[in-house]
């Protein structure tokens, strides 16, 4: 705690729980959709101010250090524009009767809900409290994903659900086995769940006891990053629950599991005698990569078409951690950055979308550029971005990505560049027939919120002209942080 | 370590596996409630003795815990959906029994493999205890892959839950246990509230996962 008395980081936590006992009581849904966009970009904001004042010494059970303050800033960002979306998202769904007031009041209280596990997870010192912090935000989306409580949501929010909570069952078994390893070095207690002591003293722990937990750390909060095979949930929960909440879980919850693997993955590699961590993420990654790209040409509803992208991007980002390195770490964050901003992005476009046309069946589809030139063009930019087209973001990092891998390994590289162009084909296959082609669907007008749309394209293609250098030292820290 | 603590720690863990074993091969679901009745006293019992050798007092409170909300709590609770949604009273499995059976003792063999070889620094008592934590563990999984039915599922897995916390009160002074079997309470909780509130025999008219799939927007 600072002087003020309050610091950042209790900021990012107190702020999304506040909110969230004061929505669960504010009736009106227009109140509570302006309280709900207040209060993200509060802790957007007291998330921003992390980055110029820091807690000096890290707490037992909070810490912010150079990487997950990129996790945080990305979060709280993310949270903030989607709030924005979400407020004309669900008037129109008000208007046309699919949610009432009643469960609205709900839905705000559980985004705030959200908000707050996911940040708590990423600043949490203690792998028990990161742990209690996963399930938590699995258990708001779970509820939100089955909101419409139609036959094919609640089938999606059970069998998210029932993946979900094997992937946490597995995760804590890890970290129980962590605590194992630990408790022989640092003694027993409190002391050895503590990160910031676990990765100081991990040298000395028992490297065959962590080895076997990274393995059931990687596999249960795999299951959350939605790595193949265990991605099962991840298709039904985007296609059938609201939208805003399809672009947070592809543009936040998958990077906070990510994180967890990352925090654990930087504890193994500081045990020389352990297994390195490296090929394992390899091999997840690339897997989901190249099957989520060919199962991309068989969808036939648009939400799930992106939910299969958002597989194989995650694939992209896992193998570039999994691989290392100065270079590869850079380009695996940067390319998480890029892929957040835009999947969110083109969520926005495509919740809209879906409302306009009133269904979510690519072959419903059609001719969007001509019908809603705006929705339909920033379709098409976002598709562009999304499939690795120059001069956007994440052509940049997916550029990174290959040739990082090309110098080191060329067999590997081939292989990512092949399941690359599958996905491309895939997306601009797709991409033709929506936005341009024979006009099909309802062409009636849309009120639709454009800003938080615009304003993460618009950060895509300038990420993808321009990265400023402070940005690129900043990343380049914590690609080093992570070995 | 006394020898006796250890060996009726064994026994306590030992036990928790065979009940295990026993919810295998269950086809009815009222038995199915009773046998997992039952792996949570084993459960319960097992803690507390953990909590009296370890003389960690807080542990007991996960045993309350098990005893009193998994134990009877859950399956009276569960008794009354399976009466009231009207399910269908027999298990429908996707594969034999006997092979399951072997499936089962494969799992355990293998748990035992792995968690001996690798703990061989840690403590005698943690060492058996994970070794068939992750044995309870994983014929929990075993038990949620090879039923249909929803409820079956969700007794799958919460024996593979009794299987974690046995795992975490076996690691010597481990903290926040007790924090994370309420989480874990609170967790099956909801999976239950979510059976009955979601009525899932009302909407599919089954509670049977394999009629859910068929529900899936690809078509």
């Amino acid at each position: 705690m600072n002087a003020s008395g309050l610091s950042g980081v209790d900021a990012v936590l107190l702020i999304p729980l506040c909110a969230a006992a004061l929505l669960a009581a504010v009736p009106s849904y227009r109140i509570g959709a302006g309280l709900n966009v207040a209060a993200t970009f509060l802790t957007f904001a007291a998330a921003l101010s992390l980055l110029f004042v820091r807690p000096a010494a890290p707490e037992s059970y909070l810490l912010v250090d150079d990487l997950n303050i990129v996790f945080i800033a990305l979060t709280t960002f993310v949270g903030f524009t989607t709030s924005v979306f979400s407020a004309s998202y669900i008037a129109h769904e008000l208007e046309i009767g699919r949610l009432t007031p009643s469960y609205l009041r709900f839905y705000h209280a559980m985004y705030q809900i959200l908000m707050f596990a996911m940040n708590l997870a990423l600043v949490a010192n203690n792998i028990g409290l990161m742990w209690v912090a996963v399930e938590m935000a699995t258990l708001t989306t779970v509820v939100m994903v089955g909101i419409y409580r139609t036959h094919e949501a609640l089938e999606a929010a059970w069998k998210y659900f029932i993946l979900g909570s094997v992937g946490i069952a597995l995760a804590l078994f890890g970290t129980i086995l962590i605590y194992v390893a630990a408790q022989p070095v640092i003694g027993e207690g409190l002391g050895s769940m503590v990160w910031t002591e676990l990765i100081r003293r991990a040298g000395s722990f028992d490297p065959a006891l962590l080895n076997v937990a990274f393995i059931f750390l990687l596999l249960g909060y795999g299951t959350k990053v939605g790595l193949a095979p265990l991605h099962a949930w991840l298709p039904d929960a985007h296609a059938e629950g609201p939208t805003p909440i399809s672009a947070v879980l592809s543009g936040l919850l998958l990077n906070v599991a990510l994180y967890a693997v990352l925090r654990f993955k930087m504890l193994l590699a500081a045990n020389a005698a352990a297994i390195a961590p490296g090929p394992l993420m390899v091999t997840l990654g690339l897997t989901s990569l190249i099957f989520a790209s060919f199962m991309l040409y068989r969808r036939r509803d648009i939400k799930r078409m992106f939910a299969y992208s958002s597989i194989e991007h995650m694939g992209i980002i896992t193998f570039a951690f999994g691989m290392g390195g100065p270079l590869a770490n850079f380009a695996g964050l940067l390319h998480m950055t890029m892929h957040s901003l835009t999947k969110s992005g083109l969520f926005f476009a495509i919740g809209h979308i879906a409302q306009v046309k009133g269904t979510q069946r690519i072959a419903e589809i059609g001719g969007l550029t001509e019908t809603h030139p705006w929705l339909g063009w920033s379709l098409v930019l976002g598709v562009v971005a999304i499939s690795g087209l120059p001069p956007l973001g994440i052509f940049m990092s997916e550029f990174l990505v290959v040739s990082s891998t090309f110098a080191r390994s060329p067999i590997l590289a081939v292989l990512l560049v092949f399941g690359l162009l599958i996905a491309f084909g895939a997306l601009l296959l797709r991409l033709n027939g929506l936005a341009f082609g024979e006009k099909r669907g309802s062409t009636a007008p849309i009120k639709a919120s454009y800003v938080p749309m615009f304003a993460h394209l618009t950060l895509v293609l300038a990420a993808g002209i321009y990265l400023p250098p402070q940005l690129v030292i900043w990343f380049q820290h914590v690609s080093a942080l992570l070995g | 370590m006394d020898r006796l603590a250890f060996d009726i720690a064994h026994l306590l863990a030992g036990g928790l596996v065979l009940v295990s074993f026993v919810l295998l091969y269950q086809d009815r679901l009222y038995a199915l409630l009773n046998v997992y009745a039952l792996h949570a006293v084993v459960l319960a019992l097992s803690v507390a003795w953990q909590a009296f050798v370890q003389a960690a007092p807080h542990l007991y409170v996960t045993a309350a815990i098990a005893l009193g909300f998994k134990a009877i709590v859950i399956p009276v609770a569960l008794h009354r959906i399976v009466e009231r949604l009207g399910i269908h009273r027999e298990i429908e499995a996707v594969v034999g029994v006997g092979l399951t059976m072997l499936a089962g003792m494969a799992l355990v063999a293998l748990s035992m493999v792995v968690m001996l070889r690798v703990t061989a620094g840690a403590a005698p008592l943690a060492r058996e205890d994970l070794a068939f934590a992750l044995a309870v563990v994983l014929l929990g999984l075993l038990v949620m892959v090879t039923r249909r039915n929803a409820v079956s599922q969700v007794v799958g897995f919460m024996s593979l839950e009794n299987g974690l916390v046995l795992a975490a009160t076996g690691a010597r002074g481990m903290p926040l246990v007790v924090e994370i079997s309420v989480a874990f309470s609170i967790l099956i909780a909801f999976i239950i509230v979510g059976i009955f509130l979601f009525r899932i025999r009302e909407r599919f008219d089954t509670v049977d996962v394999h009629v859910l799939d068929q529900f899936r927007g690809e078509r």
